[in-house]
């Protein structure tokens, strides 16, 4: 990456996940060792025999530094460990843990920069996290297009392997554990995680309905916990250096630690931007050199191509964390902030994100199989001035029957927002596109009655 | 699911028809080196169960044989006591596996919305201009580049972001285009 080492953090705050960034070789263990790199998991090596370091104690600490996870949903990460049913209850099954490295929200970018200059951070946070879980193998699930992070990955892997950080009877501390690093091959869905379970399977990755949770019955219908890979780096950190010191990094106690901010579009210099989570969105668009050529903001996505669009001035006072932006009747998700300027065509941005979410749709349910693609038809329409004066409307109705718990998972929620944003917050826009069409009017079916569960649908998120 | 390298195989010219479960056929029988093997007999130590190594199978047969053809997946549905009919199903559902020969150069550029915001759509028509008119999913004659529009590539910062085989390419405009492709031949 051609981050520079300087000017990716707000003045006076020292990056905590990016501390390593541009320094020689930080992707091998060497560096990593010398600068404190894996004291957490020898801590616990060296302390689990003696009773000082319990899987408990572990899951404690997460719980208590407040980290939400990082992938898009924003759940508790602590609790999100205590779902998995305690060891005389799972009927003898192993329990997984699962790295989603499947970073394919359009606008995100932070997963990669952590796996190609720091992946022993990631290690290690995983390290730690399979101590709570009794986990005895770990996957790493990265999608396909990560050719060169899934080569550094399987390097780190293999490093750790060597130095005894992974394996059996880890330095005598008779823990166990392996660390495989799988591949995808090219679908978005699979970030999802029951699709990525599926996927790591070796099927088609189609999300699973939901109950039952992956905490109870995931992969290979063994008890499973997906977790982000900045989620994952995060634990190393709070072992580390404690709960409390994690809290103070935050805007509030619901809201902890630090937080890469992926931001690109019209701005002048785009990148992974770390701060404290919370961090206000003109702060961070300062960091990047404010929107390119000096221009005014038109619009602003929040969380990637799946969280609802803001308007200029919805963003003024945004803070970037999950409550501060679901406030917004929009969601952090990924952390992915994509600018778009004065000058942008809303109903080509709209259109392309549509076209997006028409591609990637897994194909399993009819109101999103069929949706998806009907909308983006409908847009392009308008973009080539064959749009009718009822499309809109007919846009916002289809999408609402998409939505609201009609599919399996939050995907067709995400793929309706930012049409639902879209249009109404930019809809003269489309009725400019729409004046200038001579195509003929037609009769808008009746309305069918649908509950307005989208926002609380789409603040579950999808992934990262 | 449709990547540009699995637009409707018909429509490329100069392929053999299509196969009984849709895959192409390459006109001749497969099997992976001594090499591919021993990786292969790795991959199933790393899964409770052989069809956990599907994906990577696949992996493996797309780099020795250059792309996924009807012997491929028969070849891989045998090592892993799977049907053709499902591991093509499986092929079919991902978007990176090859289902026709592809050039030297896979030229994938993304046109998701942070690269649409920097002007994609029109790098990506003028490559395939600049080409000879390449379709997108076509091969120039010569069998060196394949010019194929994805998705979101994670590489929004360096948009218009384009990938040629695993190879993450930045900030690929009109101006540089000519230079890109030269450093490519």
């Amino acid at each position: 990456m051609s981050q520079k080492k300087s000017g990716f953090h707000p003045a006076g705050y020292e990056p905590v996940l990016l501390a390593r960034l541009g320094k020689p070789n930080s992707r091998h263990i060497d560096g990593y060792v010398a600068d404190g790199g894996y004291s957490s998991w020898k801590k616990i090596l060296s302390g689990v025999k003696t009773g000082e370091w319990t899987p408990v104690k572990v899951t404690d600490l997460v719980k208590a530094s407040g980290l939400r996870g990082r992938g898009g949903a924003g759940f508790p990460t602590g609790l999100k460990w205590t779902f998995v049913p305690p060891k005389e209850k799972r009927g003898g099954k192993p329990v997984y843990l699962l790295c989603n490295c499947d970073e394919s929200e359009p606008g995100t970018f932070k997963d990669r920069l952590l796996i190609e200059t720091d992946p022993h951070q990631l290690l290690e946070g995983m390290m730690l996290a399979s101590f709570a879980l009794d986990v005895k193998h770990a996957y790493i699930y990265i999608r396909g297009e990560m050719v060169h992070g899934a080569e550094y990955l399987n390097e780190a892997v293999s490093e750790a392997y060597a130095k005894g950080f992974l394996g059996t009877d880890i330095q005598g501390s008779g823990l166990t554990l392996d660390i495989t690093v799988h591949r995808g091959a090219g679908a978005y869905i699979c970030g999802e995680e029951t699709a990525l379970i599926e996927s790591l399977e070796g099927k088609r990755g189609h999300p699973r309905i939901k109950p039952p949770f992956p905490a109870v019955s995931g992969v290979w219908s063994s008890p499973t916990v997906v977790n982000n890979v900045e989620t994952l780096a995060c634990v190393k950190h709070i072992l580390d250096r404690g709960p409390d010191w994690f809290k103070t990094l935050g805007r509030n106690e619901k809201n902890t630690g630090p937080k890469l901010y992926c931001i690109s579009g019209h701005v002048e210099r785009p990148g992974v931007y770390e701060g404290p989570m919370g961090l206000p969105f003109l702060e961070l668009l300062a960091l990047a050199g404010g929107v390119r050529g000096g221009k005014k903001i038109k619009a602003v996505i929040p969380g990637g191509a799946s969280a609802p669009m803001l308007t200029a001035e919805e963003v003024q006072s945004l803070p970037l964390d999950f409550d501060g932006v679901a406030a917004a009747k929009s969601m952090l998700g990924s952390a992915a902030i994509m600018v778009m300027d004065e000058n942008t065509d809303m109903v080509k941005a709209v259109t392309n994100i549509s076209k997006f979410f028409a591609h990637e749709s897994c194909g399993q349910c009819t109101p999103c199989r069929e949706g998806t693609p009907w909308l983006n038809k409908m847009l392009k329409r308008i973009v080539a001035g064959q749009g009718k004066r009822q499309d809109l409307d007919l846009m916002l109705q289809i999408a609402n029957q998409m939505g609201n718990g009609m599919t399996i998972c939050v995907f067709a929620d995400a793929a309706i927002a930012p049409v639902l944003s879209g249009v109404t917050k930019f809809r003269s826009e489309f009725e400019a596109y729409i004046a200038k069409s001579a195509a003929l009017d037609y009769q808008l079916p009746a309305p069918a009655a649908v509950t307005d569960k989208v926002a609380a649908r789409v603040a579950e998120g999808i992934h990262s | 699911m449709s990547g540009g390298a699995n637009v409707p195989v018909d429509s490329l010219p100069g392929q053999p028809p299509v196969g009984e479960h849709g895959a192409l056929s390459c006109g001749k029988d497969v099997k992976f080196s001594e090499e591919a093997l021993a990786e292969f007999e790795k991959l199933l130590t790393r899964y409770p169960t052989k069809q956990a190594a599907l994906l990577p199978s696949l992996w493996i047969a797309q780099r020795e044989f250059g792309w996924i053809s009807r012997e491929a997946v028969d070849y891989v549905a045998g090592l892993l006591s799977l049907s053709p009919a499902f591991v093509w199903g499986v092929v079919t559902f991902y978007t990176m596996y090859n289902r026709a020969p592809v050039g030297k150069h896979l030229i994938q550029f993304c046109t998701s919305i942070s690269c649409h915001l920097n002007g994609a759509e029109e790098v990506y028509h003028e490559c395939r201009k600049k080409l000879g008119g390449l379709k997108p999913g076509e091969t120039t004659p010569d069998g060196k580049f394949t010019v194929i529009e994805v998705e979101c590539l994670a590489q929004c910062d360096k948009a218009p972001a384009v990938m040629v085989n695993g190879d993450d390419h930045a900030v690929i405009t009109k101006d540089n285009l000519d230079k890109f492709l030269e450093s490519l031949k």
